[in-house]
């Protein structure tokens, strides 16, 4: 059996939770297991469970708790280790968030079980399934096979696998209640409110063009040449984390997990080497251009059009010929 | 406060990865290597702590004999003593692994607060931490980017998807892993580098042997999502053709 976490805020499914389910549909097929059932954990999450019942599964197990109202990692490994004794599993399979990243290897480690993280691709490995995912920001892939015991815990990574290849089932699958036991006390984190920094005062997924500028500027004082090309192709100005942690550009002008999602007409990335957390943050842009002085920097797998070289040079050169007209 | 900051150490960002010949692993020979880029900021917290709450901090490390270079790093950049765990297997080793061996000797020490960075920038498994914290029996949180530390309790502020922060409060003792950017670095200065090389560095082996929980069947260069034109010749030629490409093939100008 194959068990799929969905994970909601405010009582609603994160997209990510559907992208959890088609990978652990695929699963399902390439380790040749016959049942899948999807989870999910909350305060009320009754209509939450209806709408995952859609998903061609053998039921829906919604778990409601006083405890599990406003996440923490204590309650949910708690929670989950429960459910996930009762159904003994083959595989646990959750989307790779900021959630989970937080609570599911302290889940495999209560468990003693493991845990694949990040996970792109499902492989068939002697008839066996191995999860491709990415290793030294983004530069090599692994296909890797989860050891020991079972269940095994795999993530995987937002956007790998398409929320609308979920296959729907011709009726909705049987939703049942679980109760899991949570010790309050034991629950050591108390959470506040979560909240915004400051109202974005550039909102970058309105943008049409987008110039990003990475490591690969070196310096602050070089971000005029940047500015200076964003002018002339009428694109805001943007960073990968490096550049905003050093105060170079403001966290508002940041792409990737942590910052911004864009999928802007024209994406222009200077001297990004393309880790996965900006990837995800700007790999919907319609046309991608990159240009590095890395020929196997990441960020051309996603380019339409790359040009290695030195940025210094050819950014001024780019700002140039669009002022000849 | 007694804080631990675990650091690893990882190939250089320049570094171009070469296989072996079974294709499952990375040529070590080639590689020059670094203090992982989040451990630095954890290390920067811890130190900035101590400034503020006095008391220690110490390096804890799992891994080869190599990794003493990071740790001297480390030591320069201020903390007071080192704890390796040495064993030439933990080279490789996934993060059950790394917390396995470091778990034992970091119990005996009894740290307030132990800090490291939300994941490495080799195998980037973002495990270590809420493994290690489950190992050692202490509550933890993780993409940190504010630590205020009081008698027996952490008030943090943790990053969420999209913009969004959360705080949250926890006992001591705690397990945090840092973000990157929630400070400014400080590098060693030729004084630190002289004083580390007085400092302690307590070596210890692996309790039992170091076993990962997942196998490498391949490791590969990314398979592209796309079909990159790569647009050859000067900058100015190559700026011509790009910019002719972008107005009557992608029609984006």
């Amino acid at each position: 059996m194959i068990l799929v976490v969905a994970e909601q805020r405010e009582g609603k499914l994160n997209r990510a939770s559907w992208e959890a389910v088609a990978a652990g549909q695929q699963l399902l097929r390439e380790a040749d297991i016959a049942v899948l059932k999807i989870v999910v954990l909350g305060r009320a999450v009754s209509a939450l469970a209806n709408e995952l019942a859609a998903a061609s599964s053998a039921g829906v197990i919604a778990v409601e708790n006083q405890s599990l109202g406003t996440y923490t990692p204590d309650a949910f490994v708690q929670a989950l280790r429960q459910i996930v004794t009762t159904e003994s599993p083959q595989f646990v399979v959750f989307p790779h968030t900021y959630q989970t990243r937080d609570f599911v290897p302290a889940l495999a480690a209560a468990m003693d079980r493991a845990v694949v993280t990040d996970a792109i691709a499902i492989r068939n490995v002697n008839g066996a399934p191995a999860f491709a995912r990415p290793m030294f920001q983004g530069k090599l892939t692994a296909d890797v096979v989860p050891e020991g015991p079972t269940p095994h815990l795999v993530t995987f990574q937002i956007g790998a696998f398409r929320a609308d290849a979920v296959a729907r089932g011709a009726s909705p699958a049987p939703i049942t209640a679980a109760e899991a036991t949570i010790d309050a006390s034991a629950v050591r984190q108390k959470p506040e409110e979560p909240f915004q920094e400051v109202r974005q005062a550039v909102d970058l997924s309105q943008a049409e063009r987008i110039v990003a500028v990475g490591r690969g500027i070196k310096s602050q004082d070089n971000l005029p040449l940047a500015e200076a090309l964003a002018k002339a192709l009428g694109a805001e100005l943007a960073a990968s984390r490096p550049i905003c942690d050093n105060g170079w550009l403001p966290m508002e002008r940041q792409i990737g997990s942590s910052g911004q999602t864009v999928a802007p007409k024209l994406y222009v990335a200077l001297g990004i080497s393309g880790a996965i957390q900006h990837l995800v943050g700007m790999k919907g842009a319609r046309t991608i251009v990159a240009i590095n002085k890395d020929a196997e920097a990441p960020i051309f797998e996603v380019a339409d059009y790359g040009i290695q070289g030195d940025l210094f040079e050819i950014a001024p050169a780019i700002a140039a010929e669009l002022q000849k007209g | 406060m007694k804080i631990a900051v675990c650091i690893k150490q990882v190939p250089t960002r320049e570094w171009q990865p070469r296989l072996t010949e079974d294709k499952k692993w990375i040529r070590e020979q080639d590689i020059s290597y670094e203090m992982n880029e989040p451990d630095a900021y954890a290390l920067e917290e811890a130190l900035r702590l101590r400034e503020k709450h006095s008391g220690e901090v110490v390096v804890c490390s799992a891994g080869p004999a190599r990794v003493q270079q990071v740790i001297r790093e480390a030591l320069a950049r201020g903390a007071d003593r080192a704890l390796h765990v040495e064993d030439a297997a933990l080279g490789g080793a996934d993060a059950f692994a790394a917390a396995a061996a470091l778990a034992d000797p970091m119990a005996e020490e009894r740290f307030d607060l132990v800090l490291t960075g939300l994941q490495s920038d080799d195998q980037g498994h973002a495990q270590f931490g809420p493994i290690l914290a489950t190992r050692l029996g202490i509550p933890h949180s993780t993409i940190i980017m504010e630590v205020i530390a009081d008698a027996g309790s952490v008030r943090v502020k943790r990053e969420l998807e999209g913009g969004w922060f959360q705080y949250l409060s926890m006992p001591l003792p705690a397990l945090l892993t840092i973000q990157s950017g929630i400070n400014q670095l400080r590098y060693a200065t030729l004084k630190g580098i002289m004083a580390a090389k007085k400092k302690e560095i307590k070596k210890v082996a692996p309790a039992s042997a170091v076993a990962s929980r997942q196998r490498i069947v391949a490791l590969y260069p990314p398979e592209k999502a796309k079909q990159t034109v790569m647009i050859p010749g000067s900058a100015a030629e190559a700026a011509k053709e790009l910019v002719r490409r972008l107005r009557e093939e992608a029609r984006v100008l």
